[in-house]
């Protein structure tokens, strides 16, 4: 008896009709650039099964700085980086721009979040030991981003350019000038000159939204390509470590990815 | 079966880290002994450790295998192996050069680097030189002399440079000490910059209306300023609590040095203040005083003693 074979209803054509509208645009592009394949690629990697809550800690951070991104280039369409201006215009910011209180109170803010969750996102590397080999690279490019972070708070701390903000700034500077040798070197910089003056600020308007902000973005695309790379660790309690299918290796001295696998009968994790 | 061990965890750390705890501890309570004792430990175990932590790389170095993964019968399928199939390119022939690639990329660096430093070089230049180059001395004019009555003490507040205001303005304590020696003048012009980290420093002592003077304001060409009458004990610092006596000797707290002092000019009878200088102490009062003098340095930083080597080269100063 040969199959019987319906006409599709209306609402199935239309659904067929429906994906190819969609998917026409994304074929597009990928045909071009490969870049859905590099998206899906990202997204639907794999992970260990166990991973943490813990293990958010670092998109956390991202977020973080994302906000602290956006809501600095809103900022900076109102502030203005000069000695004459640079107090009223946030002045202006707070009390009259229309939600610029709660911008410039998430910039504010959000600076401290940034740096507390790097800091807990750093610990919680440190206690699952993901900065062993392979990853010593990442937990190095970690550092660096958060010795920038920590820099973007000490240059957008004078920016309000009030009393709290030019005598920090004056101390902090001078905690520089008294390293050795450079020290007085890298005071005079910082200062554009012998003594804090309109150039002080607009040079740590500069390095605080143009250079600082782009070592970051350029440091977190290296961490974020190494974390791909090689892949998610598991927590310390894993019950499943990497490699564990592979058998009868001869223990490497190094442990780690290449951790070789314990047989099943010695009950331990080593 | 048998079971590969790793190292035992070693305890050295453990020692050198005693040892760092016993030198910081002995940095406040006896610098000399104790603090030496604890480097001594540290010194010895984080040899030692760092002996043990460095074993495998003396000896042979150990061969880490990759982690690998076997090949589906659909993957090596689709691969076939490097020694099968057509050549991508034929090997070159006997005496055969690359006399144009090799060009082409000799040319590439050598073009890319030429451009690269044409453009950096300046830049580079603009971004570092002008924090170090023409800075220039200011002199500001304080108003006649006859305003400052002989062995009062004033809290002068000015403008170095009123074009780039209000953040030009500074303070200095002067003391006129009347004539000394061969009728010549001489003031005491204190800096209010901390010599610790440079925050304001103030007068502890009663002024104004509480003394029963009134303000002055001289205005000159640098603007007015402003003169407040003080009888100070001393100067103290809100930041982290240096103390300075009224020569601007450090008497406690933080401070590595003396305030830092103006050098003043007469000019047609205008107390004038030129640039800043440093001082490591001062011997005396007034205008007996001895002064240490040494070249303007940045606050924190020593002028004298074995510190000083910390800062062999000062950037250039006006």
């Amino acid at each position: 008896m040969p199959p019987i074979r319906r006409e599709p209803s209306k609402a199935e054509i239309r659904r067929e009709q429906m994906l190819a509208a969609i998917n026409y645009p994304i074929d597009w592009l990928e045909e071009r650039s490969g870049l859905v394949g590099g998206v899906r690629y990202f997204l639907f990697r794999k992970v260990p099964s166990d991973t943490n809550w813990m293990q958010t800690l670092g998109s956390a951070s991202l977020t973080a700085f994302i906000v602290q991104a956006v809501t600095g280039v809103i900022l900076a369409m109102y502030y203005k980086p000069s000695p004459h201006d640079a107090y009223s215009s946030i002045q202006n910011i707070t009390d009259h721009v229309f939600m610029g209180w709660l911008v410039r109170g998430m910039h504010k803010w959000g600076a401290s979040v940034f740096i507390i969750l790097m800091f807990l996102h750093m610990g919680r590397v440190f206690l699952f030991g993901a900065y062993k080999y392979p990853r010593e690279l990442n937990w190095i490019i970690g550092v660096l981003i958060l010795v920038m972070g920590l820099t973007e708070g000490f240059t957008g701390y004078l920016l309000p350019w009030d009393q709290t903000a030019y005598w920090a700034s004056v101390v902090g500077i001078n905690l520089n000038g008294t390293a050795p040798f450079l020290g007085p070197w890298l005071a005079q910089f910082l200062r554009g000159g012998q003594e804090i003056s309109g150039d002080t600020l607009s040079r740590f308007y500069s390095l605080h939204m143009l250079l600082i902000p782009g070592a970051i973005i350029a440091l977190i695309t290296l961490h974020l390509y190494l974390v791909i790379r090689l892949g998610v660790t598991s927590p310390p309690w894993s019950k499943e470590a990497a490699g564990r299918d592979v058998v009868e290796e001869p223990a490497p001295v190094r442990t780690g990815l290449t951790r070789p696998a314990p047989h099943a009968s010695s009950g331990g994790r080593d | 079966m048998h079971q590969e061990h790793g190292p035992a965890p070693t305890l050295w750390p453990l020692g050198f880290a005693v040892g760092i705890a016993v030198a910081l501890v002995g940095l406040i309570v006896n610098p000399e002994w104790i603090a030496t004792i604890g480097a001594g430990i540290a010194i010895v175990f984080g040899f030692l450790w760092a002996r043990e932590a460095t074993t495998e790389l003396r000896h042979d170095v150990p061969v880490v295998k990759a982690e690998v993964r076997e090949m589906t019968p659909a993957e090596a399928a689709a691969v076939p192996p490097a020694a099968e199939g057509e050549a991508a390119m034929p090997p070159p022939q006997p005496g055969e050069r690359f006399p144009r690639s090799r060009f082409l990329e000799g040319a590439t660096l050598g073009l890319g680097g030429i451009i690269g430093g044409i453009v950096t070089v300046p830049v580079a230049g603009f971004a570092l030189l002008p924090s170090f180059l023409d800075q220039k001395g200011h002199q500001v004019d304080m108003g006649p002399v006859d305003a400052y009555p002989v062995g009062k003490w004033f809290i002068a507040t000015f403008m170095v440079d009123p074009k780039e205001g209000e953040v030009s303005r500074r303070t200095a304590f002067v003391r006129n000490n009347g004539a000394v020696g061969n009728n010549v003048p001489s003031f005491t012009v204190i800096s209010n910059r901390c010599a610790h980290l440079g925050c304001p420093v103030q007068a502890n002592g009663p002024t104004g209306a509480i003394l029963g003077e009134k303000n002055v304001t001289e205005h000159t060409k640098n603007g007015s300023i402003l003169l407040r009458p003080v009888v100070p004990a001393g100067f103290g610092c809100p930041c982290h609590g240096g103390q300075y006596d009224t020569e601007g000797n450090r008497t406690a707290g933080p401070p590595v040095r003396a305030l830092d002092r103006y050098a003043f000019d007469i000019k047609n009878g205008h107390l004038v203040l030129l640039s800043t200088f440093s001082v490591s102490h001062v011997v005396g009062t007034g205008g007996q005083a001895k002064i240490y003098k040494y070249k303007e340095a940045g606050p924190g930083e020593h002028v004298d003693g074995p510190e000083q080597w910390f800062y062999p080269l000062q950037p250039p100063h006006h």
